[in-house]
């Protein structure tokens, strides 16, 4: 399965993964448009980590064992079998907070508005995440990984 | 003869017959559980009451989970074990045998004695059943509800019924709400909220007897205090806790103390037969001790281990604690081991909480490893926080990190981060 890895050695802590983040899960997909217009603005599910002079972005790590998974009190966050991908479903999702209880990355994003949670989904509609493919300095990479 | 038997479906069921299909994909097993659709969330019953969830939403897994398991489901209540026979006995008198057995029958509510307990409007809030009679009562008009316990599930169904218009009133024994997860300070900021919502708490007191209506002695229509004060209502939610359902096993070669005594395999003392969830009473890793800890994701961690034990795949239950997170009243609470310990010179707390009140954390620590904490206002961390918990990270190092605002995996020293493999 495939893997988002930070290189830190050549993060320089500009925050650009998440503007494209929040942009590529936002409704319009618009950069200018998801940040001005859209209420509430989508939530950046890669977080930069900044703690001057280390700085890299962490978003979910697809677990294998995911405590997230097996914690979840709703069947709503789950190991895709197929992808290998630790896939959440809003729908199910009852906002107890569980999942991010147990997070050892912090990698789940609570999504007020909703009440629910949200977190990398490694842009699946895309061949590269947002993320990586938009960091100015290859700090972000995919990297293929047995699941 | 089944390979695996397991009695319950709940989350322990689940997680054992998840891990088990892991480990062996063609070993007969028999699900015994007494209720028709089992694979739902408990926890999810309040949304259930408020009418937030239906039961299509609460299903934890699909509807073909059991099939696509190759599982046999049978929908019957197990009344006896024959051990030396390895064969359990079923309400309609058949018996299922098995060579390895799973005893995942849960906790039961525990209801004290109270004159006038059995009048109709008197509810225990812990499956489907218990919430389909509270939501038939409030569409049938019931507006008025008494809440005994201001626990998880105390204050789960007070949500609910505040959320359906009912004026709730709390009553709790302890000298505050949430008193087995949060201190003073963190129970106080959650009760301001609750009673924001017109919930009347009513603390150090409980209630000593239930009355009938003046028209109707068989229906609910208020309580009397311990202290003699009465509240007129017409609903009872006891909601004082859970006790495990050990009947299985009485009079058996299974060791009991509460609940069933398991070891670190959650096999109990009989060879062959496990136990997991609610019923057991399996390892806290913060008092080093084993006890019961009626928590679902525990359960699913237990049940896993044991399926995985049961298929012949090794696994230590390396053990969970009091832990649980809050979503009621608007205001999410993480709360992990100790987060209210008794006055303790060796203990270090840290804490930080903003002026207005929304965000309060709290740390507890033993010899600079953490054994207990609550975040309340802002979690998004808190796993984080956890993790150095449970894998007894001394964090001397860094603790003034731990409850600034921006802390994050960034303010953690390379070795540990090396050590959680972030790659």
């Amino acid at each position: 399965m495939r893997k988002i890895v930070a290189k830190q050695e050549h993060c320089i802590g500009c925050g650009i993964c998440e503007v494209h983040c929040i942009t590529q899960h936002s409704k319009s997909k618009d950069i200018i448009k998801a940040y001005n217009r859209e209420r509430p603005r989508p939530i950046s599910r890669v977080r930069l980590e900044l703690n001057k002079p280390v700085s890299f972005a962490i978003q979910c790590r697809h677990c294998n064992d995911a405590p997230c998974a097996s914690a979840c009190l709703t069947g709503a966050m789950h190991k895709d079998e197929k992808t290998g991908l630790v896939t959440h479903n809003p729908e199910k999702c009852m906002g107890c907070w569980t999942c991010v209880m147990v997070c050892p990355y912090g990698a789940i994003k609570i999504d007020k508005e909703g009440h629910v949670v949200t977190k990398c989904d490694q842009c699946a509609d895309l061949d590269t995440p947002a993320c990586v493919a938009n960091c100015p300095n290859g700090a972000l990479e995919c990297v293929e990984v047995e699941s | 003869m089944s390979k695996y038997v397991i009695v319950g479906a709940c989350a322990a069921g689940i997680g054992a017959v998840e891990a088990i299909r892991e480990i062996d994909a063609d070993g007969e097993i028999t699900v015994v559980s007494e209720e028709q659709c089992s694979h739902y969330s408990r926890p999810m019953i309040s949304d259930f009451v408020s009418g937030k969830a239906n039961l299509e939403k609460m299903k934890t897994r699909d509807d073909q989970f059991w099939q696509k398991n190759n599982v046999t489901l049978v929908c019957k209540k197990a009344v006896g074990l024959n051990l030396s026979e390895h064969a359990v006995t079923l309400e309609d008198g058949t018996n299922v045998s098995y060579e390895k057995l799973l005893l995942a029958t849960g906790g039961k509510p525990f209801v004290p004695k109270m004159e006038g307990q059995e009048k109709e409007g008197v509810y225990t809030f812990t499956n489907i059943s218990d919430a389909e009679q509270l939501a038939q009562k409030i569409n049938a008009g019931a507006n008025r509800a008494v809440v005994i316990g201001a626990g998880l599930i105390g204050i789960s169904v007070t949500d609910a019924l505040t959320k359906r218009g009912v004026k709730v009133t709390m009553v709790e024994l302890q000298d505050k709400i949430l008193s087995l997860l949060l201190d003073a300070t963190a129970s106080e900021i959650v009760e301001a909220a609750v009673r924001k919502a017109g919930v009347n708490i009513i603390t150090g007191q409980s209630v000593q007897k239930i009355l009938g209506k003046p028209d109707n002695e068989n229906q609910v229509g208020s309580v009397v205090l311990t202290k003699g004060g009465q509240v007129p209502c017409d609903m009872v939610i006891v909601a004082i806790g859970v006790i495990p359902r050990t009947e299985l096993v009485a009079g058996t070669e299974v060791k009991t103390n509460r609940g069933i005594v398991v070891d670190g395999s959650m096999q109990t003392s009989v060879p062959n037969v496990y136990a997991s969830g609610d019923v057991a009473e399996a390892y806290d890793f913060i008092l080093n001790q084993n006890r019961q800890l009626p928590l679902w994701p525990l359960a699913v961690l237990e049940g896993r281990v044991a399926g995985y034990n049961m298929a012949g795949k090794k696994a230590d239950y390396a053990g969970g604690t009091n832990m649980s997170s809050l979503k009621y009243f608007g205001i999410p609470i993480v709360s992990i081991g100790l987060a209210n310990p008794k006055p303790d010179a060796a203990l270090e707390i840290l804490v930080n909480q903003d002026a207005e009140n929304t965000v309060y954390k709290k740390l507890v620590l033993k010899d600079n490893v953490l054994v207990g904490m609550t975040f309340l206002g802002a979690i998004e961390r808190a796993g984080i926080l956890f993790y150095l918990m449970k894998n007894k990270i001394n964090v001397q190092a860094f603790k003034d990190a731990l409850l600034k605002d921006d802390f994050g995996l960034a303010a953690l020293p390379e070795s540990v981060r090396t050590q959680m493999n972030l790659e």
